[in-house]
């Protein structure tokens, strides 16, 4: 049966990420979709601590540090100067967490999507600031505990939804933009490879469940990404140059199985829950709708 | 053999700056729009919709993002440029000290401008003054010509692998960017002999790969990466004396290094000063000598590395000095004042009167000079604010 994921490795055994740490494994997939000729930019993130103190590093391509706001800023200046150099072909790509990308990163983002550089984003989307300590973000669902939103005598967790970056993205009109998540590498891989077909800027979001801020015990992390998808809280879909595509559950679980599985949602009460399945279902409704739209 | 040129053409500051950008060679440009710099990335972006420069320009979102394009585009051997101004400079800061720690030579225009509120566009040095802690390297310039010829300079300089730092290259805001003057614009061949192609040692390379800038422990190299920074900042006093003095033998144009003295052979009394209100100051001399006063003066070109021992050696055997900030460090005194102050001290007893004048662009006049010298001739020491209106 031939390998349905690339056998290629382009990190190294002897990073600093905690057991389980979904976002490591999100970078490893990313890189065997990409192949040698990548270089990475990544800014303050647990991505920024990840491959060692200097002088060690994890991965066998180059990596850029920036500061927290600017990725887009870092591969657009990345992208032009090796397209200067006549290496186009070099694939250019930015990882950020979820705080690099909806909340301080995002103006820069933005900027370079527009701008129609032919970069990779890829937002490793943890749903909090967890390098520094599990801090709210806007991408943070609504109704998880984080260390500024405590469940004190007042049950002051995240009371508002998700920013979905992925959605601002098709919005301002991305040739490719895209979710996944780790529990289904092959789609992840697919999706990055589907992404170098296309000329100008790619935007994925990848769901990384983190097991110390969602706080889960570490060996549940690839069933954490896999209860996501199948509650419906964090929908795969792959959208090239405006044509949608949603996929479909083939095997749909209730919405308590993945909330019970994280202590983050443990306060929640019954309406709460509820709250979180109206989200669903609207969001739900807003990609099929949109997908039937573009179809056409 | 140093060749004869005369001015060739009659052009602002912003736009002497954007020939200097061009004749450099720069690859890659990034900016983002403010006033009074978008006559040097306008007249860029013209440059490159004719042809007539081969950089590629990419406008940005925002003073962050140009400067971390710039960054970007450096570490993999681009020679890249940008152009800011005030509040551009200060929502840039980030990725001014950014750029230092990664040692790269990045030069950039600053049109020297105030800072609100409330809001002002006229010059004033406070933007640039607040980086001054960054590890660029600073040159305040004093006419059009030398604005371009900074730029070229600066490339050659922050280039130097004794140096490997970037430059930042100030004009006055109206004063310079956007007054005309004739400049002598330099041919290509004669710059290109004398600014070669960048040749960054420890570019992105795929073929190995490298982590720029991760991370360090307290026993890591962090410290010895900063000591290095300051120790490179000094050794570039020698480069800059050196790369100078090869511009005036090339192009025929001296700069004097870190500092110009002006009427100071025999001089008593001395002020400081930088920018165009060098100039203002240069013409008081000029009439107060013909009034019999031993009066000189000395411009500041480079702020950093700051000319601590050329200052001391110029105005150790003076009676007294008077140092001009056209800008604020708030709570304690003018910038150039502090450097000076710490500069003599312990070489020279000699009175230092530290003025602030010009802020937000206010007219600093030949009577606030004459003002400015009386006080200096009368040993004063304190800080002083010159033109500052009754309150009303």
């Amino acid at each position: 049966m031939p390998l349905s994921i690339p056998k290629e490795e382009f990190m190294e055994p002897g990073h600093t990420a905690c057991h389980g740490c979904g976002a490591t494994l999100s970078m490893r997939y990313v890189l065997k979709g990409m192949g040698p000729n990548t270089v990475v930019s990544v800014p303050a993130a647990c991505w920024a601590v990840i491959p060692g103190a200097i002088p060690n590093r994890t991965l066998d391509v180059p990596m850029v540090y920036t500061p927290f706001a600017a990725t887009g800023a870092a591969i657009t200046g990345l992208r032009e100067a090796f397209n200067i150099l006549g290496k186009e072909d070099y694939n250019v790509v930015g990882f950020a967490g979820d705080g690099g990308t909806a909340d301080i990163g995002l103006q820069s983002l933005s900027g370079a999507m527009e701008r129609g550089h032919n970069v990779f984003y890829i937002m490793y989307d943890n749903e909090a600031y967890m390098n520094t300590g599990v801090q709210r973000s806007g991408s943070t669902p609504y109704g998880a505990e984080t260390t500024t939103t405590p469940v004190g005598k007042d049950r002051n967790f995240k009371r508002q939804r998700k920013k979905v970056v992925a959605d601002l993205m098709m919005a301002q009109g991305v040739p490719y933009v895209a979710t996944a998540t780790i529990a289904y590498p092959e789609d992840l891989i697919r999706k990055i490879t589907n992404a170098k077909n296309v000329k100008g800027p790619k935007f994925i979001q990848i769901l990384s469940p983190c097991p110390v801020g969602w706080y889960y015990p570490s060996e549940k992390s690839v069933e954490i990404s896999r209860l996501a998808v199948q509650s419906g809280v964090f929908p795969l879909f792959e959208c090239i140059h405006g044509q949608l595509k949603v996929t479909r559950q083939s095997k749909p679980i209730r919405l308590s199985e993945y909330l019970s599985a994280q202590g983050r949602f443990s306060h929640m009460e019954e309406e709460d829950v509820r709250n979180v399945q109206e989200y669903i279902d609207e969001r739900m409704n807003f990609l099929l709708e949109l997908e039937q739209k573009s179809g056409k | 053999m140093q060749a004869v040129q005369k001015y060739n053409a009659i052009m602002t500051g912003n736009e002497a700056v954007a020939f200097g950008a061009k004749l450099a060679r720069v690859g890659f440009i990034s900016a983002y729009p403010i006033t009074p710099q978008t006559t040097i990335v306008e007249k860029l972006a013209e440059m490159v919709a004719n042809r007539e420069i081969s950089a590629h320009y990419v406008e940005v979102e925002s003073e962050h993002s140009a400067m971390a394009a710039v960054f970007a585009s450096e570490l993999v051997g681009v020679r890249s440029y940008t152009a800011t101004s005030s509040h551009g400079l200060l929502y840039m800061h980030e990725m001014l000290h950014w750029t230092a720690g990664q040692r790269l030579p990045v030069v950039m225009s600053v049109v020297n401008r105030a800072l609100g509120p409330p809001w002002n566009i006229w010059t004033e040095q406070t933007d640039s003054m607040n980086q001054k802690e960054t590890g660029w390297l600073q040159v305040y310039c004093e006419s059009n010509q030398e604005a371009l010829d900074s730029i070229l300079m600066g490339y050659k300089i922050a280039e130097s692998p004794d140096v490997l730092l970037p430059l930042m290259s100030m004009e006055d805001a109206f004063i310079l960017s956007h007054t005309s003057e004739p400049v002598i614009l330099p041919d290509q061949d004669q710059v290109d002999s004398f600014l070669p192609p960048l040749n960054l040692s420890f570019r992105v390379d795929l073929k190995n790969p490298m982590g720029y800038g991760s991370y360090s422990t307290p026993d890591g190299p962090y410290m010895e990466l900063r000591k290095d920074m300051m120790d490179s900042l000094r050794n570039s006093r020698k480069v800059i004396s050196k790369v100078t003095k090869e511009f005036g033998e090339t192009f025929g144009r001296n700069y004097s290094g870190l500092i110009e003295k002006f009427m100071m052979e025999d001089a008593e009394y001395a002020i400081i000063a930088s920018g165009t209100l060098a100039s203002t100051g240069k013409y008081v001399v000029s009439k107060l000598r013909q009034e019999g006063k031993k009066v000189g003066l000395i411009r500041v070109r480079f702020f950093r590395p700051f000319p601590d021992l050329e200052i001391a050696e110029a105005v150790t055997d003076l009676k007294g000095v008077g140092v001009i900030d056209r800008s604020t460090s708030y709570g304690s005194a003018g910038p150039t004042a502090l450097e000076v102050r710490s500069a003599l001290y312990g070489k020279s007893e000699i009175p230092v009167a530290a003025f602030i004048a010009g802020l937000g662009g206010r007219d600093v006049k030949v009577e606030d000079f004459e003002k400015m010298f009386q006080y200096v001739e009368q040993g004063k020491t304190g800080n002083f604010y010159i033109n500052v209106k009754e309150a009303c």
